[in-house]
Formats: structure tokens, sequence, C-alpha cells
């Protein structure tokens, strides 16, 4: 798993950028991390995917950590960033507090399944898991999502949606109107959610990628609110298996520590710049660099 | 966007009451300061092991032993209560990240109690199975 070989790498020899771990002290080392878990929750909040998914394929390709000690740090560092922004989202009056309690119960269902799957599994696997899902989310990440102006799935029968109460309204400032909105499929919301929990708490990572469709695509909520919502529960989730990571002995303090401030001030930076890259150069670029990370993190699997 | 009209006509909205907005402020302040106080024991916990042992300065066998542990390392309660007894930085740490990982649980706390106030029988059940079972994930991890 530890050795290193040029032959591992056809599409560029990954190698020459491992840090020299021979001369490395711990001073070296948490400045380091913590530099690169800066950038990594910049990039994370900038591109709308979450700094765990990018400071996993860091700690464990350029740092050499074995990658549960990885996803132990990472989700340490999720529940941080989720509740930051939360914060933010729910004093706007953006989350729907219904539809996130209502859907935790898959979520952290999930998570605690994901988690244990994780103790369980080769790292291996977890590399290639970890590769398919990062693919996917960049790949998420890149198609431009558009607000839905006519929402025909709002006339279809919800009977376990209203009878939970899931509809409710936000405050939309950019048009300065109140917005209605009902939710519908409620059942199919919670089955996914209890899928994304599951990617969670297996890899460390928020999984935003896996919830905000659920909401916005399958129950029909508006992209803000889906958004909103989605981080609301993220903190939950991954306070699960964070819990089973951390009694588990997979959270060791001094890799956690640099990863948790890192992510959550790169975070913190990345809401105070011009919301997300709108450019579509840069996000061309960064979905290259993605999919070669996790092109990477597979072969690691395969070949590590 | 969707708009009232264009749903059925049996169907309303529910309605964000006062209450429901205090209880919103309330968690937006508890995500905050548990955030901010658990940082606050991450960083202060750095400086005091950087301080305790002055091998992490120059020492890469140190480094080793810190990011491959062999060694026991604060990862119960039990542990981090021992640790902090003796003033062990890394200790402070875990302590810090405990109350990170608390720190939603709480949320889920304020919630039940908000619902209870609310008497919504339904959503005090739901908000608290979230809470158990986010127990049974903590006493889960610890059994091997």
């Amino acid at each position: 798993m530890m050795s290193w070989q040029p032959r591992d790498f056809p599409f560029l020899d990954a190698t020459k950028i491992v840090l020299p771990r021979s001369w490395m002290t711990p001073l070296h080392f948490d400045v380091l991390v913590l530099l690169v878990s800066t950038i990594a929750g910049l990039l994370g909040s900038l591109l709308g995917l979450g700094g765990g998914i990018i400071v996993i394929p860091a700690l464990t390709l350029l740092f050499g950590i074995d990658i549960k000690y990885a996803i132990g740090a990472s989700i340490v560092s999720v529940i941080a960033t989720s509740s930051g922004a939360a914060a933010a989202y729910v004093r706007e009056g953006m989350s729907n507090l219904r539809v996130a309690m209502f859907l935790e119960m898959a979520t952290v269902s999930g998570a605690i399944t994901g988690a244990y799957v994780a103790k369980v599994i080769s790292g291996h696997w977890l590399f290639i898991i970890f590769g398919v899902v990062l693919a996917y989310s960049a790949v998420v990440m890149f198609r431009k999502r558009h607000e839905q102006i006519t929402n025909p799935a709002a006339m279809r029968p919800a009977p376990w949606a209203d009878f939970l109460q899931l509809s409710s309204t936000y405050y939309d400032a950019a048009t300065e109107t109140l917005v209605a909105y009902r939710v519908v499929r409620a059942r199919v919301g919670l089955l996914l959610m209890y899928i994304a929990g599951t990617f969670s708490g297996l890899l460390g990572i928020g999984s935003g990628s896996l919830k905000v469709p659920a909401m916005d695509i399958a129950m029909q909520m508006p992209i803000k609110v889906s958004t909103a919502t989605s981080n609301f529960m993220i903190g939950v989730t991954a306070a699960a298996s964070a819990g089973v990571y951390f009694m588990g002995g997979y959270i060791v303090p001094f890799i956690a520590a640099p990863v948790a401030v890192g992510v959550l001030l790169g975070a913190m930076i990345g809401s105070h710049l011009l919301g997300r890259l709108q450019s579509s150069t840069i996000r061309t670029v960064f979905v290259v660099v993605l999919l070669w990370i996790s092109l990477q993190m597979i072969w690691k699997g395969i070949h590590g | 966007m969707t708009t009232v009209s264009a749903t059925p006509p049996d169907w309303k909205p529910t309605p964000v009451s006062e209450h429901v907005r205090r209880v919103e402020l309330l968690i937006s302040n508890l995500l905050r300061i548990g955030v901010g106080v658990s940082i606050a024991l991450i960083a202060i916990g750095t400086v005091v092991s950087f301080v305790h042992h002055p091998a992490y300065w120059k020492s890469s066998k140190e480094l080793q032993t810190l990011v491959h542990p062999v060694a026991p390392f604060p990862h119960t309660l039990h542990g981090v209560l021992e640790g902090l007894r003796g003033f062990d930085g890394q200790a402070i740490v875990a302590l810090g990240l405990l109350v990170l990982i608390a720190t939603p649980v709480m949320r889920v706390l304020v919630s039940v109690v908000a619902f209870l106030q609310e008497h919504d029988r339904l959503y005090t059940a739901i908000t608290l199975l979230v809470f158990c079972l986010l127990m049974l994930a903590l006493f889960l991890g610890a059994v091997e």
C-alpha cells in the first residue's frame, strides 16, 4: 500500500510530487497539511463540492497517509464546514428543518452503515470507490444547474409529504418574493438519502453532490432550499460516522487537527469571495484535474 | 418558480411560526459556538503539544509515530480524560474534536425540545429517533 512505483502512473509520474517524508518533522507536517487543507477548503467552497472530497486525495497521494486515517480526519472537517455554513443558512430561513429532520433518519442510518463497511473493507476498495464517487461529483458539479421555472410535479399527489407537512416557503432575495414550494416523493427521497448517507460514512465526505439532486430533482424542492437543507443535514450525518470513527480509533488527533482548521479556514475565505466560480473555462480545467485525481485514486486502489 | 396558484387548491404551505424562527436562531448560534470552541481547543492542543515535545520541532522519527500510530492515542472518553489530567496536547485536540462531533448532536437535541413545545408529536418522535441513532453510533463505535 505504501510503496510507490513510477509504473503505477502511466498518466503522469505523480511520484515526483510525493512530499519527501524522510526529512519531514511534525512541524513541517502541521504547516504543510494546514496549507493544503486550506486550499482544499477554498476550492471545495468555490466549486460547491465541499473540502472532504479534495483533502482525502491530498492526504493519501501527497502525504502517504493511510486512507482510513485520511477519511477520519476529513469527516471531522466536514462537520466544521457544514455547521459553519448551516449557521448562516438557518439564520436566513433558507433550510427546511422538517425535511432535514425527516431525511436525517435515513442519512444517519446510512452513515452508520457506511462507517461500519469502511472498518471491515480493504483500503484498496476505498481508493477505488472514492475515485468513482469523485468522478461522478466532478461531472455533476460541471453540469450547470438551472432554476426550475415551471414545476409540473407540484400537481401530483403526495400523501406522505403532505402528511409530514414538508412543504414550506422561503424568501428569495433575488426576486424579493416569498416563494411557496410543494415537496413530493418523500419515500423516494428517504431511500436516496440512505444511499447518500452510506457514501458519506464510507468515504468521509459530505456527499452533497448526492443529497442535493435527491431533493431538487426527486423531491422537486427549489435548488436554493435543496442546497441549504443539504448543508444542514451534512453535519448531523457526519457526526454519526465521526462517532463510529472516533470511538474505533480512526480519528488521529494529530492528523485531524490541521485538516479541520485548514478546511474550515479555506471554506470561510471561499464564502467571502465572489460566490461560485462561473467561468466555464476555469470550471473545465478543474473538472479535468478532478477526473485525473480520481483516476490516480482508482489506480492506487488497483496497484498501490 | 413554484407559486401557490400552480398547486392544487386544497394545498397550503405550512406557515413558519415565530416560535420556529426563534428555534432557528438558537440552532444557528449553537452551531457557531460549537465550531468556535472546538477550533480553539484544537489550536490550543496543537500549541501545547509542540511546547511539551521539543522533538516535534526537528525529529522526523516523531512524525512517523504520530501519523502511523502504533502506540495508543486518545480515542475513548476515558483516554481523553486521562490525557487532560496530564495536560497532554493531543488529548486537548481530541476534546476539541469531541466538541465538534457533539455540536450537531446538540442541535438535534434542541430540535427535540422545540417540537415538544410545539406539541408536534410526529416530529418529536422523528427527531428523537435521529438522536437515538446518533447515540447508537457512538456506542457501537466503541465496540470492536
